[in-house]
């Protein structure tokens, strides 16, 4: 075990990756030569070469298009967004093409796309954003969303090891902000199974990426008044541990899904919406939803902190939930 | 590097030295009639009511389609549209396979969940095309990256058309194509109507084929009613990419003989222009051709075709029995298993 940055997980997993599968190749935008917009794959071309981790022109639809040809010829992709909120344009080689393919005509698409995403950082509109509830609604797509530098590492292996288009959404503010013992040896972190990042009793959050250290936050305030919280990491939202779900809501009684993006269709939706369901006997209290509003990221820091679901804003909707 | 307009084939010599047979050229006409067979019994089906949705066929490009796929070797990969039904023919899928697709029955190659010709057999190194146009050369390209990256002496074809040409995935998969020199044959079904929209309002260049310069490789535009003409113009291709001189786009010029679907009667394309592409119908061409340099001759003939409405016919008593899919299974397979990836490609 060694201590590592999130980033450091996920460099050292997807390296070993390259070291112990030949058919795993790294394309994306400044990857090669200048390792990669947040050095992820940094020397990386000096030890795989300049055809294993592919400079790419500016060209998010041949990049994830081409991962996809290299995938059904046997290759095992891992495409690099520069920034998860240039998947847009790829849009159609994702969705339109590489989705559907198994399903549709029986070729298994086996692809890995990188996507560092997520706010913070005042980078704006088009370098902020969490689009994984847009994707997480289209059948035959996975959506992997680590929180901790170990699951970084463990769900990147099964990404690239899984036989479809995997989403892989590494959050940029945990990059070098989340440091944590992460295993030496190579392992794979299963999709689909939540994470209970601490236990607790009175309320549960169901919540993934950076808002895992929201949560956490906020609940050692709400410590203080003798309410114990329960964190749920979700880890992967397709597909997503609907049974540790229920279990946490069964256990409390008390829900609050977080999540960084948007509210509307946002995935807390689906995972309200499921607790209803199944669980509506269970519950003491409505499910609370804390999201970021229906607008689009933005850049100056008071808007920004207003866009991204603050420590306050947890602790609020956990003292509202508590009290009802 | 500038763009060339090949000529048409002349003697059986020169087709020798293209490298085909008496016996090869016998088998891209057989391949030709099975062909336009296939959809016009589609349009019958399409009218029997037995063919759900619409129906897209590719009268005008048999030359062009089993041209090309002709030149392919075995072990080269495509991505075939809805006018290249004569590539499906040509790497060997079977006729009865195609109209049951065509009817959405569960022994079509997508088993009744895609229909038309939005189909491939991977194990003939076809991968199924999307409605979404061109979005299958990016992936043809990355199927010539593999080989790259492998060092094998694979092909790779991508196929688009005129009004594809337009949009930015061409751009993407050319320029990326280019820059690596990656081993990939772009064949531009120029058919001259993107449904309703004539060539002058897709694009502004003489040839689309002009474009090739402009990434980097070679252009050449080819008269696509001329079958033995694609041959040799893909086949030069192909052999120049196996050989690391990377891709070529090839323009085949047609007419589109029909309307975009079944539900279309063309009245914008000028009938004049349908009469003067009729004269160079790409099968009676090819006839013509054979019989003046390949003595074909009226019985060798007559079997051939008798051969052809044997095969479609019985191939569609065969379709006609294929089960419906069933709805239970719907949801299969939306998500490939460890399994699926046994394939000859994926290995």
């Amino acid at each position: 075990m060694a201590e590592k940055t999130y980033l450091q997980a996920i460099s050292d997993g997807l390296r070993e990756e390259m070291r112990r599968d030949k058919r795993v190749f790294v394309i994306g935008e400044d990857v090669g030569v200048y390792g990669g917009a947040f050095k992820v794959t940094l020397g990386f071309q000096e030890e795989f070469g300049a055809w294993r981790v592919i400079d790419a022109p500016l060209s998010e639809t041949a990049i994830v298009g081409g991962c996809t040809g290299a995938a059904i010829m046997g290759m095992r992709p891992v495409a690099e967004m520069q920034f998860a909120d240039f998947i847009s344009c790829a849009w159609d080689q994702l969705v339109t093409v590489a989705a559907k393919q198994r399903w549709r005509a029986g070729t298994p698409v086996p692809i890995t796309i990188r996507l560092p995403s997520g706010g913070g950082f005042s980078g704006g509109p088009f370098h902020s954003q969490n689009p994984e509830s847009s994707f997480a609604h289209i059948p035959g797509l996975k959506v992997i969303c680590p929180a901790t530098p170990e699951d970084a590492k463990g769900l990147l292996a099964s990404a690239i090891q899984d036989p479809n288009p995997c989403l892989y959404f590494e959050h940029k503010h945990l990059y070098r902000r989340i440091k944590a013992e992460v295993p030496d040896e190579r392992y794979e972190t299963p999709f689909g199974k939540a994470r209970v990042h601490q236990a607790g009793d009175d309320l549960s959050v169901i919540t993934w990426g950076a808002m895992v250290y929201t949560a956490e936050e906020a609940a050692q305030q709400l410590d203080g008044d003798g309410v114990s919280v329960e964190i749920l990491d979700l880890r992967t939202l397709v597909p997503w541990d609907k049974q540790a779900v229920l279990e946490s809501v069964r256990k409390t009684s008390k829900v609050l899904v977080l999540h960084e993006d948007t509210h509307t269709g946002g995935f807390g939706g689906e995972i309200a919406a499921t607790i209803a369901e199944e669980a509506f006997e269970d519950l003491d209290a409505p499910v609370k939803r804390i999201t970021a509003p229906d607008t689009p990221v933005p850049f100056s820091p008071p808007l920004e902190k207003a866009f991204i679901p603050q420590v306050e804003d947890v602790v609020a909707g956990l003292r509202d939930l508590s009290e009802y | 590097m500038a763009i060339r307009e090949a000529e048409p084939v002349g003697s059986l010599r020169e087709v020798k030295e293209a490298g085909l047979d008496r016996e090869d050229l016998l088998g891209i006409y057989r391949n030709m009639v099975i062909t336009r067979g296939i959809e016009e019994r589609g349009h019958i089906l399409y009218k029997q009511g037995k063919i759900p949705g619409s129906f897209y066929t590719g009268r005008g490009n048999e030359a062009s389609a089993v041209g090309v796929a002709t030149a392919m070797g075995p072990e080269d990969v495509g991505t075939p549209l809805h006018r290249d039904m004569g590539v499906h023919v040509t790497r060997g899928v079977e006729p009865w396979r195609i109209f049951a697709q065509y009817m959405g029955r569960s022994d079509g190659p997508t088993r009744g969940r895609d229909g038309n010709v939005h189909m491939a057999d991977s194990n003939l190194g076809m991968i199924a095309m999307v409605s979404h146009l061109p979005a299958m050369l990016p992936v043809a390209v990355g199927c010539a990256l593999a080989f790259r990256i492998r060092g094998e002496n694979r092909v790779a074809v991508g196929w688009y058309g005129e009004g594809a040409s337009a949009r930015g995935d061409a751009h993407e998969a050319m320029n990326f194509a280019g820059v690596r020199q990656l081993p990939v044959v772009f064949i531009c079904d120029n058919n001259q109507w993107a449904y309703s929209t004539p060539t002058h309002l897709e694009y502004a260049c003489d040839h689309l084929a002009d474009r090739a310069q402009a990434y980097g490789f070679d252009g050449v535009v080819v008269d696509g009613t001329d079958v033995l003409a694609v041959y040799r113009e893909a086949k030069r291709a192909i052999e120049k990419a196996r050989g690391g001189g990377g891709p070529t786009l090839i323009e085949s010029l047609t007419l589109r003989m029909e309307g975009h679907a079944v539900h279309d009667d063309a009245f914008y394309v000028p009938k004049e222009m349908f009469e003067e592409w009729a004269k160079s119908d790409p099968i009676e061409r090819y006839r013509t051709w054979l019989q003046a340099h390949a003595e074909l001759a009226g019985e060798e003939e007559d079997e051939i075709s008798a051969g052809v409405k044997k095969l479609l016919n019985d191939a569609l008593s065969r379709a006609e029995e294929s089960p419906l899919p069933e709805p239970a299974k719907l949801a299969d397979g939306v998500f490939a298993s460890p399994e699926d990836l046994d394939t000859p490609h994926h290995k």
